[in-house]
């Protein structure tokens, strides 16, 4: 055996069954997560009369069409028909379905890490790109498309070529108001959405190891936005902590069997990646993007670019991206008015977002209006417990229940027409909140300074008001 | 699903980068059952007007007929949503021409049998130069990695594994099955190895 592996490495070799001559790998499949846009999926294995080998290894949520307000009566047909699809393939196929009246439903990213279906060491493959948000946990989770869904359903397994590695480090201590989404668009800032394509990215460095498992999600969710599949932290303590008696989390002999095994996923002191990168916590400022890619985002005190100042290449980009959100080239981004906002996702949709976003929100009255989704109805009813839900209603924000809502335009929730949006989500591609909704992605702490002054503003500023 | 060897068609150039997944389909088209086309869903608000009428100056209303498109770097970047590849072979189209492709979408194009032809940035700005706004014919020779476009002639990469996959029209169900024995090895051992990963019932 040599030495010197990665993290990545050791998951990879930990689920080969077998290399082909080509060099593609059959991977063993430790968690499928399906949710109802993985219909096309099943319809591929009926055609076919194929049977799910792993039904104990299968779980079906339902998030990205869930209605956030009246779920008990869904108005709309296709929505209805969408949620009834999953839910008799569920029954068919005997899985666990986290349905609309279980008080543990959530977006799929949410529930699995929530209940101990997600775990350091294993193999999670689900049908959405945000796939990623597992690999915080030290876990090989990537996402992929309807076909594979059904090969994975079919064979418990996947092929899949090896990808480089790239280590991101981050290190230093960060400034109060700047979180785990602003060193993702940081990073992605930095090396264009392209930057990592053909990557895996193990983030590493103090300030990731100082960071909840919640920020490392955050982190990890992200990562597709740069380019990579995967996205991974190695598991510690804090992983450890985390996982402990969630409901679908090892106990007694299993627990401590695993938690050895967990102490192996680290990447090897003298380990090689492709890419290292290396960043200063101490740069990283409260970032918000300006386009329609996430590589288009700048710290909240920078000048919006002028194209003119560009390569070609991104000049034009520039400058339709501009036209799009109706910005002027050389202004400040600082100040730009809002339409309203939107706290939730499985980027930023967990308690300690809500508890941001809390904190800065208490004893304000929003000037725009929002709405705040958690993650999961789990996470909503521990808000409610710390009575975060009455600053989000006193302040003038709507409460709502659990699901993907206004991240993806397919629920019911949207921005209007040429709206703008200050949103904890992960994509500000045009429409995908809705057709020329335009979309501003930050930190939930960040979105809600934007309400409070109906611009885009630093939170720095409103939590230093409150410090004096 | 049929594999090929050489398409004959027109081209048509999208001269935009970063045309990402929810572009190609937008989210609220992804619930009709694919028995019913994608074809018209295809890049639906960018080649639509807010009533859902052609816009008559974007590309690829130009080029009805088309059925190889060049576009710009990162297509296909963003969800993994394989709607937005069925949207493009139900319109018709055999391939896309670019010199990066998002990862999710290269891999589901290829187990849609459509080709994700890979070209130097270069090559790109020649031939989205030579084609202009006027659609011109082309040839793909997907065994030898070659196209030409009218008589631009130019070599394209494309994964062998994905070559092998797209010649054949091979489906990964199959192959996998012939792996059963292995697999089931594999099964038993990891179960003996690492108990805490194998779920108890339903997770
Ligand atoms: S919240 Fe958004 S990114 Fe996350 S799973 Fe749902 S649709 Fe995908």
């Amino acid at each position: 055996m040599s030495r010197r592996q990665t993290l990545f490495g050791k998951l990879w070799a930990a689920h080969e069954i077998l290399r082909r001559e080509d060099g593609v790998s059959l991977l063993w499949v430790d968690r499928h997560l399906v949710h109802e846009g993985s219909h096309h999926a099943f319809a591929k294995i009926a055609a076919r009369g194929l049977p799910i080998v792993a039904p104990d290894n299968t779980v079906a949520v339902v998030d990205h069409y869930a209605p956030t307000r009246g779920r008990s009566n869904i108005i709309d047909p296709q929505i209805a028909r969408m949620i009834d699809t999953l839910r008799q393939n569920a029954e068919k196929h005997e899985l666990r379905i986290f349905d609309l009246d279980d008080p543990t439903q959530g977006i799929v990213h949410v529930v699995g890490p929530e209940q101990g279906i997600t775990l350091p060491g294993l193999l999670i493959n689900c049908g959405d790109s945000h796939t990623s948000t597992h690999g915080a946990f030290g876990a090989l989770a990537f996402g992929i498309g309807a076909t594979e869904v059904a090969h994975v359903l079919a064979t418990q397994t996947i092929w899949q070529k090896k990808p480089k590695v790239m280590r991101i480090t981050i290190d230093g201590e960060l400034e109060a108001g700047v979180t785990a989404k602003d060193i993702a668009l940081h990073w992605i800032a930095r090396l264009g959405t392209g930057g990592a394509q053909g990557h895996a990215i193990e983030y590493a460095g103090s300030t990731v190891r100082a960071l909840t498992m919640e920020g490392r999600m955050t982190l990890c969710n992200l990562s597709i936005e740069g380019g990579a599949r995967f996205g991974m932290v190695a598991p510690d303590e804090t992983t450890k902590a985390y996982v402990k008696g969630r409901p679908y989390a090892p106990v007694a002999d299993e627990w401590d069997a695993a938690e050895k095994a967990w102490d192996a996923l680290s990447s090897d002191a003298d380990a090689a990646f492709d890419i290292d990168i290396h960043i200063d916590a101490a740069d990283i400022a409260p970032t918000v993007t300006w386009g329609t890619s996430p590589e288009q985002a700048l710290p909240i005190d920078a000048p919006l670019p002028d194209p003119a100042m560009l390569s070609p290449q991104k000049s034009d980009l520039a400058s339709e991206a501009l036209e799009y959100m109706g910005l002027t080239r050389g202004k400040s981004l600082a100040g730009t008015a809002v339409d309203q906002v939107f706290i939730g996702s499985c980027t930023n949709g967990r308690i300690e977002d809500l508890r941001a976003a809390a904190a800065v929100l208490a004893g304000h009255r929003v000037k725009v209006p929002g709405l705040v989704s958690p993650g999961s109805q789990l996470i909503k009813a521990q808000a409610e417990k710390e009575g975060l839900d009455k600053v989000f209603t006193d302040a003038g924000l709507e409460w709502a229940d659990s699901g993907c809502s206004m991240c993806v335009g397919m629920n019911g929730d949207l921005v209007g027409n040429a709206k703008r949006c200050a949103s904890s989500t992960n994509r500000n591609f045009k429409g995908r909140q809705g057709r020329g909704a335009r979309t501003h992605l930050m930190s939930p702490a960040m979105v809600a300074a934007a309400a409070i002054t109906g611009e885009i503003t630093d939170v720095r500023m409103l939590l230093r008001d409150r410090d004096s | 699903m049929a594999g090929w060897q050489t398409h004959d068609g027109v081209a048509v150039a999208l001269p935009l980068a970063n045309v990402d997944t929810d572009q190609l389909i937008p989210a609220r088209f992804m619930s009709v059952p694919r028995s019913e086309g994608y074809g018209d869903y295809l890049l639906h608000d960018v080649r639509r007007d807010a009533s859902g009428a052609l816009r008559p100056e974007f590309p690829l209303n130009q080029a009805q007929q088309a059925s190889v498109l060049v576009a710009g770097a990162n297509f296909g970047s963003g969800s993994s949503r394989e709607a937005a590849v069925y949207a493009l072979i139900d319109a018709g189209y055999h391939a896309v021409f670019a010199s990066s492709f998002g990862d999710i979408f290269a891999s589901n194009s290829v187990n849609n049998g459509l080709l994700p032809a890979r070209i130097k940035p270069e090559t790109y700005d020649e031939l989205v130069s030579f084609i202009g706004k006027s659609p011109c014919e082309v040839r793909i020779d997907l065994k030898n990695g070659q196209a030409s476009f009218n008589a631009k002639q130019l070599d394209f990469v494309l994964d062998e594994t994905w070559r092998m996959k797209l010649l054949n029209g091979w489906d990964d169900i199959d192959l996998t099955q012939q792996h059963n024995a292995q697999i089931s090895a594999f099964k038993s051992k990891y179960a003996q190895t690492k108990p805490w990963a194998v779920p108890a019932s339903n997770v």
